[in-house]
C-alpha cells in the first residue's frame, strides 16, 4: 500500500535533492558556527585550544548530519516522529533515574561514549509528533477539546520529567515550544487563555515547592544586586563585562573581564556577553541580526511549504532555536533568570552542537521536499 | 479541500505573527544592549576597572633627621627579609626546616608564619624573617634552589647611627596601631612605622612623605597580572636639628655613668646644642620590638632609662633659683643691690627656725655675697621681704614653672607655687611656705631644660625659648636670631647684678664653685650651684656634726645641680646639669658643668657653619 502511495509522488534522485538544499541558509549557519569559532578562540586566551577547534570539528560533523538528515524523505520522518518521540521519552525517564549528576542537576545521559541530553533531542522530537499529529487533523478536529488531550499530554509529561531534574529553564522552553506548535495548528485563542489564567496561581504554589537554587535563581533574578558575591554575580560581571564593551568594543581579545576570569562560563553560557566586550554593541547587534535571520529564514522555510507536517516541522524547529537564542541573550543582560541554556552553534558543548544540526537536517528536509504531497487518506482520518 | 485551505490560511497568518513576535522580541533585546552598552556604558566601565585594577600604595622612605652639621642622627638602611610564596613549594614544611638549618627560627615564628600560610592565598608571600644579615641573605641565596618557595626581597628600615646617644631627642619609630591607620591609609603598608617620641613624633607628618602607588592588573583570585602603572612616592621632608652630634657625644662622657641630665643651649637665640640624659636607651629596638626582658629590664631600672629627664625630669631648683629670687626682690625694690642682711647661721619665724646651709652664719652680706656664698638666710629674709606671687611672677618669666615653646611633643610643667595655688589646694599659703621658696625648695619643681632657659634668659634679657629644628625641607626655621626673640623688660641693672654674683660664685675667692671655674683664661664662666634636698633633713641629723648625706642610700641623697653661662663678658651658651642624687652641687654638677662650657666654648657650634675640622670621635677614639 504505502510503497505504491510513495510511487504516485514527483520522485527525484540525490543529485536533485542536494540542489534543492538552500546553500545560502547552510551558509548562514556556518557564519553563525564562524562567529562561535572567534569567540572561543579569544575565550581560550587567543588559543584554539581548548574550545575553538573542537568546536570547528563538531560543526563539521554536525554539518555531515545535517545533510544526511535533509535527504532523508519528509515522508519516512512523519512516519518515525512518534517512535522517536517515544525513545526520547524513555530516554528522559532513564536519566531521572540513572542520570548523571552535573551541576546539581540530573540532565546527561551516556550513550556509546556519548553524553547526551535528552531534553535537548526531546525538543525536536516533540515537534516532530505534534507536527505528525495535527497533520493529519481537520480543521473540524483541531476545534475539538477532546482531540487536544494527547497532545497536551505528549508536552506535559517530558515537560513534568525535565523539571523533576530539575531543569527549570528547559522545561519552560519545552512547554513554550508546545504551545507554539499548538498555536500554529490553529487552536483557538481562548483555549491558551484557558490555560494560561490559572498559571500565577499554579507558579505561586510551585515556587513555594522549587528547590532551593532555583528560589535563588528566581529571587536574583528579581534583585541580582541582592547577592553580589553569589547567585547574582554572574548577572552583575556579565553586564559589567557588556556594558565596559561600550558601542565599538574593547578590541578581539582585549576584553578583561573573560579574561581575567571575572565572567564565570564565558565559553558556555556566557559566550555572547564574551562578545559584546570585546566587539561592542556593533558586534553584539550583528550576530543578533545573523540569529534573527536564521530564525525568521526557518518561518519562511516552513510558510513556503506545502504540506501541512512540514510546515508544522519547521516552524516547530526556528520556534525552537529562538527560544535558545532569546532565553541565552536575555539571560546574559540579566532581563530574565539565568538558566543553564547555551548560545546553539556558538557556545563550547557537543550535545547541543549534535541536536541543533539534527534540527537544522530535519529543517532542510522540509526544504528540499516542501512540494511533497502525502496521501490524502492519511490527512483526514 | 476548503477546509485544508481554511487551516493553511490559518497557519500562514499565525506564522507571520510568530515571525513578528521573535522579531519584536529579538528587537527588545537590541535595545537592552544598547541601554547596558552604550546609556550605561561609562557606569559599567568603571565597574570593570574596579574589577581588574587593584591600585597599591609604595611606602615612601622616611625623611632623614640631621644634625646641625649634617651629621645624619635618623636614616634608612636596607632591610633584607626573606618572605616565603606557598604556591612555589610543594611542602612548607620542608622548606622552612631547610630555611631553619640558615636562620635558626624560633617555634613561635614558626607557627605564625604556617598560620599566615594558611590564612591566605597561595601566591601572597608571607614574611619569614626581617633584618636579615648580609651574610645570612647571601647564604640564604647560595641555597635557594634547596629552598623552594623562599624569596629574599629588600626593603628600607629606620636607622640610628648614633644609638642612645640622642634617643630622648630624636625619638623612636614603631609599627602604627590599628587606630593609627584608620586615619591615614599609607600606614596600611606593611613596613611602615610612626614616630612616636620625640622629633621621630613630632615632626611626623613632614618625615612621612608621599605614598607612590602602582597600578596593577588582577584577575578574579587578586592574582596580579601585571603592572599598569607605577608613580613613585616622595620622601620625607628632612629635618635639620640645632643639635651638635659632637658635642652631645662630649657631654654624655661628661655625665659618665651617672643619672643625670644635661643641657646646652645657644643662649642668644635658644637653640638647643645638646641635650643629654643617662642611662639611655636603644631607640630602633622600638623599630622591631621591644623584647620582653628588655622592657622588663627597663621597668626595674630605678634610674628609668626611658624618660627624658631634659624636659621630664622635675627637681627642686634649690640655690640655683636664688638668682630669680635676687631678680624678683629687685624689680620690686624690696631690696637694693647695697642692702646688707645679717645671717646668724638661721632665721626665726614663730616657732620655727630656718637654717642656713652654713651653721655657723655668714654675718652681714649683700646681694654680691648673697649669691657668691649662697648664703640662705639672706634669701630667706629676701623671700619673705618680696612675698610669694612676686617671686613666682618673676620665676615664671623668666621661664621656670611655665610651658616652654619646644618642638617636642611633650614636656612637663612643673610648679613655681602661688597662694592662689596653694589656696585651690585647699590649704592657706604660710609665711614659712615662702621662706623656704626663697632657697628652691619646698613645692617648687623644674625640669633642666627649664634651668638652662632660665639661666640664658638672665644671661641675655631675652625671652628665648629653646627649640630643636633648625631646617625643616631645607628651609630655615624662624628664630635663630636674637632679635626674633623679645626682651622680658627686667631692669639691665638689676640683671647686671646678678650676672656678676654669678660670676663671683665661680670666680671670686671663697665663692661656693671654685671648681667649676675654666681652666682656659680667654673665658670667664658664670653659674650657680644647687643640692635639692629629695626628703627633709631631721633635726636629729642637723644637729650630728658628722651628718654626711652622701653616705644616705643612694635614692635618698639630694640631688646636685648646677647652672651656667659663658663667656661672662659675651654670653653665647647656657647650660644646666642635673645629677639625681648627685650629693653636692658644687662638686659634683659643678666641674662637670666646666667640662661641658670648656668643650662647646672650643667646639663653639654656634659660630660656625662647619662642623670643628677635629672631630670629638677621634679625640677620644
Amino acid at each position: 500500500m504505502m510503497d505504491r502511495r510513495l510511487l504516485r509522488e514527483p520522485s527525484f534522485g540525490l543529485t536533485s535533492k542536494l540542489l534543492q538544499i538552500s546553500w545560502l541558509y547552510v551558509l548562514l549557519l556556518c557564519a553563525l558556527a564562524g562567529v562561535g569559532y572567534t569567540a572561543l578562540y579569544s575565550a581560550a586566551g587567543g588559543s584554539p585550544e581548548p574550545y575553538a577547534g573542537r568546536h570547528v570539528m563538531r560543526f563539521a560533523a554536525g554539518l555531515v548530519l545535517l545533510i544526511g538528515f535533509a535527504l532523508v524523505d519528509i515522508r519516512v520522518i512523519q512516519k518515525l516522529a512518534w517512535p522517536a518521540y517515544g525513545i526520547c521519552f524513555a530516554l528522559l525517564a532513564a536519566v531521572a533515574r540513572y542520570g548523571h549528576v552535573g551541576k546539581g542537576a540530573q540532565r546527561w545521559i551516556e550513550v556509546g561514549g556519548l553524553q547526551l541530553q535528552p531534553s535537548e533531542l526531546m525538543k525536536i522530537a516533540l515537534v516532530l509528533a505534534l507536527a505528525s499529529w495535527f497533520h493529519r487533523a481537520s480543521w473540524e478536529r483541531i476545534g475539538n477539546p477532546l482531540f487536544l488531550i494527547p497532545p497536551a499530554i505528549a508536552v506535559l509529561a517530558p515537560v513534568g520529567l525535565i523539571l523533576k531534574e530539575p531543569n527549570l529553564g528547559t522545561a519552560m522552553i519545552v512547554a513554550v515550544l508546545g504551545a507554539a506548535m499548538f498555536f500554529a495548528a490553529g487552536v483557538r485563542w481562548w483555549k491558551f487563555a484557558l490555560v494560561a489564567l490559572p498559571v500565577p496561581l499554579v507558579a505561586r504554589f510551585a515556587y513555594a515547592h522549587l528547590h532551593d537554587y532555583q528560589r535563588a535563581r528566581i529571587d536574583t533574578f528579581l534583585d541580582p544586586q541582592s547577592d553580589p558575591l553569589g547567585a547574582g554575580y554572574n548577572i552583575i560581571q556579565s553586564k559589567i563585562a557588556l556594558g565596559s564593551g561600550g558601542m565599538w568594543g574593547k578590541g578581539f581579545l582585549q576584553g578583561t573581564q573573560g579574561h581575567l576570569d571575572f565572567l564565570p562560563e564565558k565559553q558556555t553560557d556566557f559566550i555572547f556577553t564574551m562578545i559584546g566586550e570585546e566587539f561592542g554593541l556593533v558586534g553584539g547587534l550583528a550576530v543578533m541580526a545573523l540569529l534573527a535571520l536564521i530564525v525568521l529564514g526557518g518561518m519562511l522555510i516552513a510558510l513556503r511549504c506545502r504540506n501541512q507536517f512540514g510546515r508544522l516541522v519547521a516552524l516547530g524547529i526556528s520556534a525552537n532555536f529562538f527560544l535558545y537564542v532569546f532565553v541565552n541573550i536575555a539571560m546574559v543582560m540579566g532581563a530574565i533568570p539565568v538558566g543553564g541554556v547555551p548560545l546553539p552553534l556558538v557556545s563550547h558543548g557537543g550535545s547541543a552542537m549534535i541536536t541543533v544540526m539534527v534540527g537544522f537536517g530535519v529543517l532542510m528536509s522540509v526544504h528540499v521536499h516542501r512540494d511533497v504531497e502525502f496521501s490524502t487518506a492519511d490527512e483526514h482520518r | 479541500m476548503r477546509r485544508d485551505t481554511r487551516r493553511t490560511g490559518v497557519f500562514t497568518r499565525r506564522a507571520l505573527l510568530l515571525m513578528g513576535g521573535q522579531t519584536a522580541l529579538l528587537a527588545g533585546l537590541g535595545v537592552r544592549l544598547y541601554q547596558v552598552q552604550v546609556a550605561e556604558a561609562a557606569r559599567y566601565r568603571t565597574l570593570s576597572d574596579e574589577n581588574r585594577i587593584s591600585a597599591r600604595m609604595i611606602a615612601p622612605p622616611r625623611g632623614r633627621i640631621l644634625d646641625r652639621f649634617g651629621v645624619v642622627l635618623a636614616g634608612s638602611r636596607i632591610n633584607w627579609r626573606a618572605v616565603l610564596v606557598a604556591e612555589q613549594t610543594n611542602d612548607v614544611d620542608a622548606t622552612l626546616d631547610g630555611f631553619s638549618q640558615i636562620v635558626p627560627l624560633a617555634d613561635h615564628e614558626r607557627s605564625r608564619i604556617v598560620h599566615e600560610v594558611h590564612r591566605h592565598r597561595r601566591f601572597i608571600p608571607v614574611m619569614v624573617r626581617e633584618f636579615l644579615t648580609w651574610d645570612e641573605m647571601a647564604r640564604i641565596e647560595v641555597n635557594a634552589p634547596d629552598l623552594p618557595g623562599i624569596v629574599v626581597d629588600v626593603g628600607t628600615t629606620r636607622m640610628y647611627p648614633l644609638g642612645e646617644q640622642l634617643a630622648h631627642v630624636v625619638g623612636y619609630v614603631a609599627p602604627p596601631t590599628e587606630e593609627d591607620v584608620a586615619d591615614d591609609p599609607l600606614l596600611s603598608l606593611p613596613g611602615i612605622r610612626i614616630g612616636r617620641a620625640g622629633v621621630e613624633k613630632y615632626h611626623d607628618m613632614a618625615l612621612r612623605g608621599r605614598a607612590g602607588s602602582v597600578q596593577l592588573e588582577v584577575n578574579a583570585l587578586g592574582r596580579v597580572i601585571r603592572e599598569l602603572d607605577r608613580e613613585e612616592g616622595e620622601q620625607g621632608d628632612e629635618v635639620g636639628l640645632t643639635i651638635d652630634a659632637g658635642l652631645q657625644q662630649a657631654v654624655l662622657g661628661h655625665l659618665g655613668t651617672e643619672s643625670a641630665s644635661a643641657v646646652v643651649l645657644d643662649c642668644r637665640n635658644g637653640e638647643v646644642m645638646a641635650m643629654a640624659t643617662t642611662p639611655s636607651f636603644d631607640p630602633s629596638l622600638f623599630n622591631s620590638g621591644v623584647p620582653q626582658a628588655q622592657w622588663a629590664e627597663w621597668s626595674a631600672d630605678k634610674r628609668g632609662p626611658l624618660i627624658n629627664k631634659a624636659t621630664h625630669g622635675l627637681y627642686a631648683p634649690g640655690s640655683t633659683f636664688k638668682m630669680a629670687v635676687a631678680l624678683a626682690a629687685l624689680e620690686a625694690r624690696t631690696l637694693s643691690p647695697s642692702d646688707r642682711i645679717n645671717c646668724p647661721g638661721y632665721l626665726d619665724l614663730g616657732d620655727a627656725r630656718f637654717h642656713c646651709w652654713r651653721k655657723d652664719g655668714h654675718g652681714s652680706l649683700d646681694l654680691h655675697g648673697g649669691l657668691k656664698n649662697s648664703c640662705d638666710v639672706f634669701f630667706y629674709e629676701t623671700a619673705r621681704r618680696t612675698g610669694i606671687d612676686r617671686i613666682a611672677a618673676m620665676a615664671n618669666r623668666l621661664g621656670l614653672g611655665t610651658e616652654l615653646e619646644i618642638d617636642l611633643p611633650t614636656q612637663r610643667t612643673g610648679l613655681i607655687p602661688t597662694r592662689e595655688w596653694r589656696i585651690a589646694q585647699g590649704h592657706p599659703w604660710n609665711l614659712g611656705d615662702t621662706i623656704v621658696s626663697g632657697i628652691g625648695q619646698g613645692y617648687i619643681q623644674v625640669t633642666p631644660l627649664q634651668l638652662a632657659t632660665y639661666v640664658a634668659r638672665v644671661a641675655t634679657g631675652r625671652a628665648i625659648h629653646p627649640h630643636f629644628t633648625r631646617r625643616l625641607a631645607g628651609e630655615a626655621q624662624p628664630g635663630d636670631e636674637a632679635l626674633d626673640w623679645p626682651l622680658m623688660h627686667v631692669a639691665e641693672r638689676s640683671l647686671a647684678q646678678v650676672r656678676q654674683g654669678m660670676w663671683a660664685v665661680v670666680n671670686e675667692p671663697g665663692g661656693t664653685a671654685p671648681l667649676a671655674k675654666l681652666a682656659d683664661p680667654r673665658w670667664q664662666l658664670a653659674g650657680k650651684t644647687g643640692s635639692a634636698q629629695v626628703r627633709r633633713v631631721s633635726r636629729e641629723q642637723r644637729e650630728n656634726t658628722n651628718f654626711d648625706s652622701s653616705k644616705l642610700p643612694w635614692e635618698f641623697r639630694p640631688h646636685a645641680l648646677f647652672v651656667a653661662y659663658a663667656p661672662y663678658d659675651a654670653p653665647r651658651y647656657a647650660a644646666s646639669v642635673v645629677v639625681e642624687h648627685g650629693n653636692a652641687g658644687a662638686a659634683m654638677a659643678g666641674p662637670i658643668a666646666r667640662d661641658i662650657m670648656t668643650d662647646v666654648l672650643q667646639r663653639d657650634p654656634a659660630g660656625r657653619t662647619e662642623p670643628p675640622a677635629q672631630q670629638v670621635a677621634e679625640k677620644t677614639g
